[in-house]
């Protein structure tokens, strides 16, 4: 078993995605309790360009081959886990993305070592690992320490500076075979890109945005009111177009876009992490909820807990007043 | 197609969470507990997938508290069987340990497509589904929206990913798929006719064997998170609270003259 820390790649077109720099940076800090290494491990084809990019690890392990060039869930676990049993590492970060989820889960099922899924933070203390998990829709937070000496731990993404991750060294790359494999079970066929034509809502300066808390569709000609008062454009999060009220591109979030514009305006959204991790680089952002333990208000800069029925006309009624 | 959705209850995010006072636990006492959204979403997937192109869904859930209303609704939506796993429960059970506990059973069932819900608001140690997938050795998509037969022994997924961006996988039978999102919302059942359910269908039971893993870490502290503090309440009646939010929006240059 070796004292070393793993960082997981996630790549997709090119680069490695914004939270392993997250990862790489906190792995140091692991590392450095640990007194191992942080190796990098990255699985796909023509890889150079993201090896490239991963100058804070000590070790950048690639695993390269045509038929791993996208990402499969089966295929990229194999080889991460024959990765994982040759190095025996003591904690592999993962995140916590729609390509993370399967992978840290799938390693922990397959190779019997401990998952700490929804992290937020992870930390060695006295040789103990232990980590805090966001659960309960980023109402409840649980530390957990954990006794096994191999840990995954899948992260989610914002929880670390990523700056921190972005070093210049030379890490000494190290190339392996992916392991040999009988039929794919899981084959890619193509990756689909959104369809334009709608707004695009990570270039709106102003975004009023609609969660639960609005009850009905028949209740969203109030945030389109205010949204268009304010010369902005209305989003939403994941419950409102997962009941069509709003088509996808409209989406913030984790499965939907990530935004930062100069006002955000919450409306009955309660601000579960994957709604904040679209969001919370907003400039300015305010949130009107009922429910005062509302996550949302942990990002927010202004927090309004009147009733939003209550509020929003009369807030349109005044900036239209003011035009 | 035989389709198995495994569903579990989870408590219900809109009401108030307490800890309890040990610290390591929600205070259960004035919990109220749902149907995992998510899990709606499969059974729904399902649903859809059987009104189209045939088949059977099999809904089954370990014995946990309320779990017998969440199986009834299920089959007041369309279902056509409902099996409670029964086993020693009572403390909670880590994803881990339910993966091998559902595992056992539907090992006995006959399976084509096993549906999950994508993740619940309490599998701290990891995704049900993709744990289940490893206990039976069958390939497994998450974060799926859209499920379609793809000829006999397969279905095409559909993979989100961030920025709209989905992958498409052909994935062979038999599988499980982590549901984000069901192509529709998901259906309501009429309390009418979940009643009509409970009276006249008996929900079977059949025990989970073998030894149940542990989640491999042990949680020492449950908190509410501390509020950053960068909120400022705006307190008022709604035109006090309107007037103070146009003042700041006004001082901010958001309001166009």
């Amino acid at each position: 078993m070796s004292q070393d820390i793993v960082v997981v790649v996630e790549h997709l077109d090119n680069g490695p995605a914004d939270v392993t720099f997250e990862m790489l940076g906190r792995a140091r800090e692991l590392a450095k309790a640990t007194g191992g290494r942080v190796v990098a491990v990255a699985v796909g084809n023509d890889l150079e360009g993201v090896a490239g990019a991963l100058g804070a690890a000590d070790t950048v392990v690639l695993c390269q081959h045509p038929s791993l060039a996208s990402y499969t869930p089966e295929a990229h676990q194999r080889a991460l886990a024959a990765v994982l049993r040759a190095r025996t590492p003591r904690v592999t970060l993962v995140a916590n993305t729609a390509m993370g989820m399967d992978l840290a889960a799938g390693l922990s099922g397959q190779l019997g070592w401990p998952l700490v899924a929804y992290c937020r933070d992870a930390r060695l203390e006295d040789g103990r690992l232990r980590a805090t998990s966001q659960i309960y829709g980023g109402k409840i937070l649980a530390e957990a320490e954990v006794e096994a000496a191999h840990a995954l731990l899948s992260i989610l993404a914002g929880s670390f500076p990523a700056e921190a991750g972005r070093g210049t060294g030379s890490p000494a790359i190290e190339e392996v075979s992916p392991p040999v494999a009988g039929p794919a079970r899981v084959r890619f066929k193509r990756l689909i890109r959104p369809e334009g034509g709608d707004v695009d809502i990570a270039r709106e300066a102003v975004l009023v945005s609609v969660g639960r808390g609005i009850q009905s569709k028949d209740n969203l000609p109030l945030v389109e009111d205010l949204a268009a008062a304010l010369g902005g454009a209305l989003a939403a999060s994941r419950p409102i177009v997962d009941q069509g009220w709003l088509p996808k591109t409209r989406q913030v979030g984790k499965s939907g876009m990530t935004v930062k514009p100069k006002l955000y305006v919450a409306v009955g959204i309660s601000g579960a992490p994957e709604h904040l991790e679209g969001m919370r680089g907003a400039e300015l952002i305010v949130a009107v909820n009922t429910d005062r333990n509302a996550p949302i208000f942990n990002v927010a800069h202004f927090g309004v807990m009147s009733d939003l029925f209550d509020v929003l006309p009369l807030l349109t009624e005044k900036l239209k007043a003011a035009k | 197609m035989e389709i198995i959705v495994p569903v579990k209850v989870v408590p219900d995010l809109v009401e108030e969470l307490e800890v309890d006072p040990e610290g390591r636990a929600l205070d259960r006492s004035f919990l109220k507990l749902r149907l995992n959204e998510f899990d709606e979403h499969a059974v729904e997937e399902a649903l859809l997938l059987k009104d189209k192109h045939g088949g059977r869904v099999s809904v089954v859930a370990l014995d946990t508290e309320e779990i017998d209303e969440a199986l009834y609704t299920c089959l007041a939506k369309g279902a056509d069987r409902a099996i409670k796993v029964s086993g020693d429960f009572a403390a909670g059970v880590p994803s881990h340990a339910a993966a091998v506990a559902l595992a056992s059973v539907i090992r006995g069932l006959p399976h084509d497509l096993i549906l999950t819900g994508v993740q619940a608001a309490d599998d701290r140690d990891g995704q049900v589904g993709i744990l289940l997938a490893e206990a039976l050795g069958l390939p497994h998509v998450s974060v799926v929206s859209g499920v379609e037969p793809a000829g006999q022994r397969a279905v095409t997924a559909r993979q989100e990913y961030a920025g709209g961006v989905m992958a498409e996988f052909e994935v062979d039978l038999p599988c499980v798929l982590g549901i984000q999102a069901a192509r529709e919302a998901p259906r309501y059942a009429p309390v009418s006719k979940v009643r009509q359910v409970m009276k006249t269908v008996k929900l079977e039971e059949v025990p989970a064997t073998g030894e149940l893993p542990g989640p491999g870490s042990t949680v020492v502290r449950l908190a509410k998170p501390e509020s950053s503090g960068t909120a400022l309440v705006l307190e008022g009646s709604p035109e006090e609270v309107a007037d103070r939010l146009f003042s700041i929006l006004q001082d901010k240059g958001f309001v166009r003259a």
